[in-house]
């Protein structure tokens, strides 16, 4: 029996632009005739090929594959031939099915952003190629199946730039290297075989619009039709950068995190009034006397001084940290302590290991063992 | 109802007002809150960045304890920042998923006879509100509607993404709660562009420009919709939003005088606490449209009001 449903009508909300014609965006409508398991994209082609050729919008395989044809259907990112046009409806606010161009990208005409003047242009900065390690085996490069799979979720980008076009970083700062070429850098650095790990880190690290600059909002973990979860791999980045390589970079991010790491370490809670100054200075009780952290406090006191007038901030409060009861301290300290001093780091990667319910045994092996230094 | 409750550090360090007026709202809403007073700081994401399985056995030792209280009557566990409520739920993605990395976790709690069970129930306040006190009932609680108050949710982004980690879906649209909240209370929901956007603050330190950049869009989208103050349930954004917004405002052109609410602060109101109840005197931006409307409902229900 054919379950399928029959055609039905939906209307498309295109966002239509074309920069060379001085004119402004404008919305155009259009009501196509489809099955509902159809998909945006057939729906878009159907608008163009019935009622208006010149609806720019770009695709290639039409599978999920090749990325080309990303865009925003009700307000979310993605790709327009694999959201069927009964699931856009769905999302939809009025009963239409709104489609626009990425966002963070130019647009050249209507639903066709160019990627070449960022996207492409941020994945060239990270040297998107391995570099095989010396001598070269006379066989193969062996590599754990671990590390392998690993590396496979971010090769699993279709480069489609969802997560470009979405990323909140960026939208205030254009410069920031981004999810698809940070995702990209860490395919490399996961990669066992890559023989310049510790310079790529290096350079992303003290590159001012490098790993530090993402605010971990999660969009590009959303955003990806493929499970690539950038956030996830910058968040890898640096803990190799700091945790593995130590490795000191401009915007404060490596010693921002030991700051955070040690003060719940002293107390269990965040001292918050000790991490900004040490965020800047260095990780010590000194730190917040060094000259940048200085610099912050004399730049913030205008801040500091309204908050400490309206209560806010309460400056015996400031100066000495709320604690957890001293048992608890202990006990907490020792976890930092018993986990600081493994040898080896132990990650779970659920790309890698699934869950519960994927495993009719867990399998022993399935934690991820990963070198500290 | 009785709650196993995590305040977290913000709440009782940089933004007292919020653990305060969480404190004052309890009691009026029948809720009892247990403090988890021995659990330590969920690492917010930092510490998981430095090392993932020490963020993970943190936040099991914050479980376990919250267990011992779950096994004592109290019903859900509880916290007031959407951060830590991002940074939990991300552990208990890891812990619930595989065995294997649970019990490993657990060897290290066993030293103090802890233990964490898969699967526990932690809410943040406003899905508890939605979920488990219920709109209905939250209704009724009201005194003072905020009727005529324009409020912009803004949710803050580890509440709202990712979906199926923060067990968002067509029956649970946490990602709308604010706004049925606002409106159980009585109040004007204001759409804008920036309310599931990010505050800015994880990268204050490390990019104070694009940080402030980012909170400055978002109350400057509020401000033109036309608010009358933001709303959130997280004290990180709020440090953000408020506590930076006078250095914020210097990168828009246009001038940005937008008050910002804690969730509780919100409820407080609606429940017939003053503006100095809720602490709404400690903020950096003066919430005065709050206060006058607060003044004006008050001086109609001949409460006492004023004098913040
Ligand atoms: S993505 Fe690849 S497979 Fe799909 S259409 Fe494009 S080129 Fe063809
Ligand atoms: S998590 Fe980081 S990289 Fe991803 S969208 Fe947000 S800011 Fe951009
Ligand atoms: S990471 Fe995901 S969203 Fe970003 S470009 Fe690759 S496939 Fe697209
Ligand atoms: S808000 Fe941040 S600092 Fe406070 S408890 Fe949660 S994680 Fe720790
Ligand atoms: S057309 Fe290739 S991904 Fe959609």
């Amino acid at each position: 029996m054919d379950t399928r449903k029959p055609a039905q009508d939906f209307t498309l909300r295109i966002r239509r632009y074309d920069p060379d014609s001085g004119e402004a965006p404008y919305w155009d409508e259009h009501t196509v005739t489809l099955e509902p398991h159809r998909s945006v994209l057939e729906g878009l082609l159907q608008a163009k090929a019935k009622y208006d050729g010149s609806i720019g919008v770009r695709c290639s395989c039409r599978a999920a594959i090749c990325g080309s044809c990303g865009v925003r259907i009700n307000d979310k990112p993605g790709l327009a031939c694999h959201t069927h046009l009964e699931e856009a409806l769905k999302r939809s606010k009025d009963g239409k099915i709104t489609v626009e161009p990425m966002g963070n990208m130019p647009v050249i005409k209507d639903l066709i952003v160019d990627m070449d003047a960022v996207h492409w242009k941020k994945i060239n900065r990270v040297t998107p190629w391995l570099i095989g390690k010396t001598p070269v085996p006379e066989r193969e490069y062996v590599v754990d199946r671990v590390s392998m799979v690993d590396v496979t979720q971010t090769m699993a980008c279709i480069q489609c730039g969802a997560c470009v076009s979405d990323c909140l970083s960026m939208e205030v700062d254009p410069g920031f290297i981004g999810p698809a070429a940070l995702a990209k850098a860490y395919r490399f650095v996961g990669d066992p075989r890559d023989a310049e790990q510790q310079q790529r880190l290096k350079d992303l690290a003290e590159d001012p619009n490098g790993i530090y600059n993402c605010t971990h909002c999660f969009k590009c973990v959303e955003a990806c039709p493929k499970g690539v979860a950038p956030m996830n791999q910058i968040m890898r980045l640096r803990r190799r950068a700091g945790s593995d390589h130590h490795i000191d970079d401009r915007n404060n991010g490596h010693r921002h995190e030991a700051a955070f790491v040690t003060l719940v370490k002293q107390g269990g809670l965040l001292h918050e009034a000790e991490l900004l100054p040490r965020s800047y200075g260095g990780d010590s009780w000194f730190g917040k006397f060094a000259p940048k952290a200085g610099a912050e406090l004399v730049s913030s006191l205008p801040v500091i001084t309204k908050a400490v007038l309206r209560r806010k901030v309460n400056p015996k409060l400031a100066l000495v940290p709320h604690k957890i009861p001293k048992q608890d301290v202990k006990a907490v300290r020792e976890i930092f302590d018993t986990i600081g001093s493994r040898e080896e780091r132990y990650e779970l990667n659920l790309y890698v290991v699934g869950d519960d319910k994927d495993l009719e045994q867990p399998v022993a092996g399935a934690v991820e063992d990963r070198s500290t230094t | 109802m009785k709650v196993a409750y995590w305040p977290g550090c913000v709440s009782r360090g940089f933004t007292p007002e919020l653990h305060g007026s969480m404190a004052q709202v309890a009691p009026k809403l029948g809720i009892e809150l247990v403090e988890l007073d021995r659990a330590c700081c969920t690492g917010a994401g930092v510490i998981a960045e430095h090392n993932q399985e020490l963020a993970d056995t943190l936040n099991a030792r914050t479980f376990a304890l919250a267990q011992q209280e779950l096994a004592k009557g109290a019903d859900l566990m509880m916290n007031i920042c959407s951060t830590c409520q991002g940074a939990q739920s991300e552990s208990q993605e890891r812990l619930d998923a595989n065995k294997v990395y649970r019990d490993h976790v657990n060897e290290t709690l066993a030293k103090e006879n802890l233990t964490y069970q898969q699967g526990i129930a932690n809410k943040n306040f406003l899905w508890m509100l939605v979920e488990d006190y219920g709109l209905d009932k939250l209704k009724e609680k009201v005194v003072k509607p905020l009727t005529g108050l324009k409020v912009g949710p803004f949710y803050g982004c580890y509440i709202v993404r990712p979906a199926d980690r923060l067990g968002i879906d067509d029956e649970n649209p946490r990602d709308s709660y604010l706004s049925l909240v606002i409106e159980a209370l009585g109040g004007t929901v204001i759409d804008y562009a920036g309310s599931h956007k990010c505050c800015g603050f994880p990268i204050i330190t490390m990019k104070k420009e694009a940080s402030l950049t980012m909170a400055a869009r978002n109350l400057g989208d509020a401000q033109d919709a036309d608010a009358d103050c933001i709303v959130t349930p997280c004290p990180l954004c709020h440090l953000n939003l408020d506590l930076q917004q006078p250095i914020a405002a210097k990168l828009t052109p246009k001038p940005l005088n937008m008050p910002v609410l804690h969730l509780p602060q919100l409820v407080g109101l609606a429940l017939g606490l003053s503006p100095k109840e809720i602490g709404l005197n400690k903020h950096v931006v003066k919430p005065t449209a709050v206060v006058d409307w607060s003044t004006s409902v008050i001086a109609g229900v001949g409460a006492e009001g004023g004098g913040w």
